[in-house]
């Protein structure tokens, strides 16, 4: 693909336990990102999607293969600093994403990293906040915001690089429902409306529903690659792998077992209630 | 015990003539403040002092009792300085009894040494009240950074500083949490005297370093994620810059500082 702006080729990690055994992580992986795409990696635990994901930004380095980043291979040490401003990451704990005890000082942190003019930072700033619908918070203490709101702070934190790529690791695992649909929404939003590269790694199959596309991986492999509708077709197969289906899909996935001619590419509560009203006469 | 009362370095936000100074130019200024008031000698001197900080408290709407609060912890070093100051100065005796004689000079000079405590440690919290930790933590940085040419860390001393400052709420709320994770279990921190009290903390501090050290390497790759390297080439969104009125009061500082060490001399 011409325009994809993260690519694994054959990428490959182990990490070398105490006992001298080297677990294989990630199994030749390739996979390419499109440029202004959303895309959700799904697994379950040790899957291997949170290291492919540290992958993304040369926080670990691949040990076998290649990471291109916007072209740059990770391994490159000159081009730390770019490929890192490029691939901006968040992680699942908010609280420890934070560094300044102020909102808008800890927004400013990487472009005072990034060697950014006052001037200039403090217009990220603004806009970062902006973004992410935190403007108001801007001088309050980070400790005694919500989880949902850190979490957001966090982003902003990671937009005030100007990334071209944000990645997302489980980054409402710790959240409430409340946070995770305002996080969810947030992230949605610099996709549609801000044309940001998402990477969104989750186990939540509602959120991963709304991405473009779905990768499930499994054991270090990429198993499934596509869009959401149609990866979630395949029901026994995701439960075989430890994920569950959005409730939609279940739901239609037994009217289907039953006998009822129901189709499974329907993700929205709506168009599933829509499905169910059709059949309903019968 | 409730945790959350703990305050440190606490700042009452607000826009007087002491919030806006510039933070170094407080700290120094503080400085000059404590010298003057280890100048000071007498009546006089001790009563100029004292009308500056009553004049700092007001036009920093600072009540004087908040003010006083902050003493609480340090009442028994005072008692303690107050006794020992009245018993051990030699000259006139006032009253004598067994082998303990307190003298009118014991008595005048345990006087001074309190009330010089007092406003030491009153006027560093008028700092502090109005300082933000964040401000604090750039004016040491700033003061401190011809100390980089002999190599001290002054940027990674000032980086700790205030992670530490931000990790203070944080810290607390999760010992709150391991405490009543551990008292609904059945562990008792409340009764017993100060050695069983110490003891009953080891269980609450093991996993609260567990925790502690997890976070730090959580945020060290989130740091890194958002290309901190040290402090080369770093900017500020925040630069701080010096007005006339800055240097005004630093000016006055050192001026009071002199007059109150003349004055001293003269036996005022």
């Amino acid at each position: 693909m011409a325009n994809s702006i993260l690519q694994a080729r054959d990428l490959t990690f182990r990490y070398t336990t105490a006992e001298g055994v080297a677990p294989t992580v990630l199994d030749h992986v390739n996979l390419d990102i499109e440029a202004g795409s959303f895309v959700a990696i799904l697994g379950h635990n040790g899957s291997g999607k949170s290291t492919f994901a540290k992958h993304l930004n040369a926080i670990v380095l691949p040990s076998g293969g290649k990471v291109y980043v916007d072209g740059m291979d990770t391994v490159d040490e000159n081009l730390l600093l770019d490929i890192r401003r490029t691939v901006g990451m968040v992680f699942q704990n908010p609280d420890n994403q934070i560094v300044a005890s102020v909102v808008e000082e800890d927004v400013a942190f990487a472009p005072e990293n990034l060697g950014v003019p006052s001037a200039e930072i403090r217009r990220r700033v603004d806009e970062a906040l902006e973004a992410v619908g935190m403007t108001e918070y801007a001088r309050h203490a980070p400790h005694l915001l919500s989880g949902g709101q850190k979490q957001r702070v966090a982003i902003a934190g990671v937009l005030a690089m100007r990334p071209r790529c944000i990645v997302l690791d489980e980054p409402t695992a710790m959240l409430d429902p409340v946070g995770r649909r305002e996080v969810l929404d947030t992230i949605c939003q610099l996709n549609q409306q801000l044309g940001m590269t998402v990477v969104l790694i989750t186990h939540h199959m509602d959120e991963a529903a709304r991405a473009d596309r779905l990768v499930v991986m499994d054991n270090g492999h990429v198993v499934m690659d596509g869009p959401p509708v149609q990866v979630f077709q395949h029901v026994e197969e995701l439960r075989r792998l430890g994920l569950e289906v959005p409730d939609s899909v279940a739901l239609l996935y037994e009217l289907r077992r039953a006998g009822l001619d129901v189709p499974l590419d329907v993700l929205t509560p709506e168009d599933c209630a829509r499905v169910v009203a059709q059949i309903l006469p019968q | 015990m409730n945790l959350k009362d703990i305050t440190l370095g606490q700042f009452f936000p607000g826009n007087s003539f002491l919030h806006r100074l510039d933070p170094r130019m407080k700290l120094l200024g503080l400085t000059a403040y404590l010298v003057a008031l280890f100048l000071a000698g007498w009546f006089v001197t001790y009563a100029i002092m004292l009308a500056l900080l009553v004049w700092g408290c007001a036009v920093a709407h600072i009540r004087p009792k908040t003010l006083l609060g902050g003493l609480k912890p340090v009442v028994f070093l005072l008692i303690f300085t107050g006794i020992l100051n009245m018993f051990y100065t030699p000259g006139t005796p006032l009253v004598s009894f067994w082998i303990f004689t307190i003298t009118y000079e014991g008595i005048l000079h345990a006087f001074f040494m309190v009330v010089r405590i007092m406003m030491l440690i009153c006027a560093t919290f008028l700092l502090t009240y109005t300082t933000s930790p964040l401000a604090l933590t750039d004016a040491l940085e700033s003061l401190l950074s011809p100390l980089k040419k002999i190599r001290v860390p002054v940027h990674e001393l000032a980086m700790i500083m205030s992670i530490a400052l931000r990790f203070i709420p944080t810290l607390i709320e999760e010992t709150d949490k391991i405490m009543c994770a551990q008292r609904a279990r059945g562990a008792d921190f409340d009764s017993g005297g100060l050695i069983r009290k110490a003891k009953a903390l080891i269980p609450l501090l093991v996993p609260l370093f567990i925790s502690a050290l997890r976070r730090a390497e959580e945020l060290a790759t989130a740091m890194e994620c958002r290309c901190y390297h040290g402090g080369q080439g770093r900017t500020r969104m925040r630069e701080l810059r010096l007005r006339p009125s800055d240097w005004i009061f630093l000016v006055c500082m050192v001026a009071l500082a002199v007059a109150i060490g003349l004055l001293a001399g003269r036996g005022l």
